[in-house]
């Protein structure tokens, strides 16, 4: 119990449930099953991409691309869908996506783990060449008439709920998904060497090397499983969706970050947990989706988005200036960017 | 006495630090400048008749000026090993609070009265950038964030106010004497230009000539020797950021005056420009190294790839593309011959 007094998903879960009384004050409208559900509907693919972007916090990088990477391989693959007159398993379909988030992927890691360019810039650049690669080469129309398999894997739901005033929300088969890579990913982290070589490079990456991770091959894994699950995130979107848009992932990527970071994990690597970044994405979620219930118009979500990045790093920032201010070697956070 | 003495002995040794370094960045920047006649010579061949006429330069005078302002600002934030994201949420933020007071000059009023809420609302768009880069230092060096999620917030919560103020609609309708800055002419000069020169002589004499430019370069360089040194880090850290804002804000006043409207989500990928000039210019992103010199040609080849690509009608999607390869392309290039050379040694 005391152990738990201490932790930031503690803390995390305690404001998202004063949040979630005050907003069920004023609204009402909080607490019904519907609701919940449409939480978690408009969580699924954010969550993936949540997940995503911290496996890389963690390995003590950041990654902006991933938008880009989903839209490129949705889009793609829903156009060999489309042009092939594709009726088959959705299964595969999920497989074409997955397969061309990896090669993003594989390009960046190409990038950070051979070059050893810093991330942020390596996917800065990869984001702008790939989404400008999509919309030149590609197409950069909306594709509205997409393949039945699609349509009919949107329309699959685990749940179902009426409310009283008739409209129906449903929790979709996509959020299974969701779930098992959620799942995946705590085992991976937690239980398997490669797991701890993730955190061990984003603690210390020469310490790493010295005690024996292959840093270069953690690296390409890193970069090439999140742009595969990007890939399956950007196709779970098209398909809620119903349609292939190339443009309206992109600029996901503060948000996302936000969620990350407000769910403790370390902003300069080495620390984080699947639990604590979707504490913090369902934070964020609330937040944005409550502003109208609130009364708040929709244009404060650029500010509020802003203000929780910087009191989720502030926080983490402070608490770890003051672990080691025995010591303090001023800035030399500035030497981990 | 003594700390005059203390003073001037600081400076000697930084100027043998200085010393020590000037010949690495000299061949980086004949490289460039080579480069730059190559694109030169390559854009007029591809576009015969269009690319080398006095109308093109004219219109790249007016065009550049703005981007090359915001590189320096994101230039002196890598310096010091960090980043600045915030520089376009600055530009727009400060634009829209001057735009605020502009709408209101009315074209009857005396010369005088225009003339005197033009500088309130200059002033005010400044003082905006200073605070906003004063805020970025504050959260970087007190609190200790790590530059890249510092200034990426701060850019949310810029672009936010200015969203939230304008309520997500642009404000136009300015003075014609306000839109001759961006717009006008000294002679054959365009004004964005001139200003854009004036910045970077200034920058160049405060970063090569000024004790604060050589501590700047010393504490990008190493900042725990820096600090060991006797230099407030955390001082130079919240300076830098500061003149990050206020470069941002000129940016950002130059925009308003040549576009006539400011908008809070104006010119986004201007981000991914200033960084790409900055590391083609020969700055390194862990600190220490680069020279105003280097941002002016690497803006200059920029600005010559981006008119020829205009006249041979690529589109802004496969410029897109053409940018982020080229960011990349020169990080590996320059990753490369920094191997060689430290092998050499």
């Amino acid at each position: 119990m005391k152990k738990l007094l201490h932790t930031n998903e503690f803390y995390l879960a305690l404001i998202i449930l004063i949040l979630s009384i005050i907003i069920n004050l004023k609204s009402g409208a909080f607490f019904t099953l519907g609701n919940l559900f449409d939480l978690l509907r408009s969580g699924t693919v954010m969550g993936i991409f949540v997940i995503a972007e911290m496996i890389v916090i963690i390995s003590g990088g950041i990654d902006i691309s991933f938008p880009a990477i989903a839209s490129f391989s949705m889009y793609l693959t829903t156009k060999i869908l489309v042009s092939n007159n594709y009726n088959g398993s959705i299964i595969f379909a999920f497989l074409v996506a997955g397969i061309i988030g990896v090669l993003l992927g594989l390009i960046n890691a190409i990038f950070i783990s051979i070059f050893k360019l810093p991330t942020f810039i390596v996917t800065l650049g990869t984001s702008s060449m790939f989404s400008g690669f999509l919309l030149a080469f590609i197409g950069s129309r909306e594709i509205s008439n997409i393949p039945d398999v699609m349509t009919n894997f949107s329309k699959m739901t685990i749940f179902k709920v009426k409310s009283n005033t008739g409209v129906i929300s449903s929790l979709p088969y996509s959020f299974l998904i969701f779930l098992f890579i959620a799942i995946f990913v705590w085992i991976l982290l937690k239980y398997t060497l490669l797991g701890r070589g993730i955190y061990a490079i984003g603690g210390d990456i020469n310490a790493a090397e010295r005690a024996g991770f292959n840093v270069k091959l953690i690296q390409i894994f890193i970069y090439g499983f999140v742009g595969f699950i990007s890939g399956i995130g950007g196709f779970i979107h098209t398909c809620m969706m119903q349609n292939s848009n190339p443009v309206n992932l992109l600029g996901l990527e503060l948000i996302v970050i936000a969620a990350v970071v407000l769910g403790g994990t370390k902003i300069t690597g080495g620390y984080g947990t699947v639990i604590g970044a979707l504490l913090g994405l369902f934070l964020v979620i609330i937040m944005n989706n409550s502003l109208i219930l609130l009364g708040i118009p929709s244009y404060w979500q650029t500010f509020v988005t802003g203000v929780l990045i910087l009191i989720g790093t502030s926080v983490t920032a402070y608490q770890g200036k003051i672990r080691k201010s025995n010591l303090s070697y001023l800035n030399d956070n500035l030497s981990e960017t | 006495m003594q700390e005059k003495n203390d003073a001037k002995n600081y400076i000697e040794i930084f100027k043998k630090f200085k010393n020590l370094r000037i010949n690495d960045n000299d061949s980086d920047i004949i490289r460039l400048f080579i480069i730059m006649l190559i694109i030169f010579a390559l854009m007029t061949l591809l576009n015969p008749g269009r690319f080398f006429t006095s109308d093109n330069f004219s219109s790249m005078a007016f065009q550049f000026p703005e981007l090359g302002i915001l590189s320096i600002a994101m230039m002196l934030a890598m310096l010091t090993g960090g980043i600045d994201l915030s520089i376009v949420g600055i530009a727009n933020l400060s634009g829209i609070l001057s735009a605020l007071i502009l709408i209101h000059i009315h074209p009857d009023w005396a010369y005088k009265k225009i003339l005197l809420f033009m500088l309130v609302a200059i002033a005010i768009g400044i003082l905006t950038g200073i605070l906003c880069g004063f805020l970025n230092g504050i959260l970087i060096s007190l609190i200790g964030i790590p530059p890249i999620l510092a200034t990426l917030g701060s850019m949310q919560l810029f672009t936010g106010i200015a969203t939230i103020i304008t309520k997500g609609h642009s404000v136009f309708n300015f003075p014609e004497q306000f839109l001759y800055i961006g717009n006008g002419a000294l002679w054959f000069l365009p004004l964005p230009f001139v200003i854009f020169v004036i910045v970077a002589i200034v920058f160049n004499i405060l970063l090569q000539k000024t004790s604060f430019g050589l501590k700047l370069y010393m504490m990008g360089t190493n900042p725990i020797a820096s600090r060991f040194s006797g230099i407030n880090n955390i001082a130079m850290i919240i300076k830098t950021y500061l003149y990050s804002g206020l470069l941002a804000a000129i940016a950002g006043l130059i925009i308003i005056a040549r576009t006539n409207s400011a908008k809070a989500d104006y010119g986004t990928s201007y981000t991914l420009q200033a960084i790409l000039v900055v590391v083609l210019g020969g700055v390194n992103y862990k600190g220490g190294f680069g020279k105003v010199s280097g941002i002016i040609l690497a803006i200059l080849i920029l600005q010559f790839l981006s008119s020829g690509f205009n006249m041979l009608q690529f589109s802004n999607f496969f410029k897109d593309f053409i940018w982020g390869s080229v960011l990349i392309l020169v990080m590996v290039l320059n990753n490369i011959i920094n191997n060689k050379h430290n092998q050499k040694k």
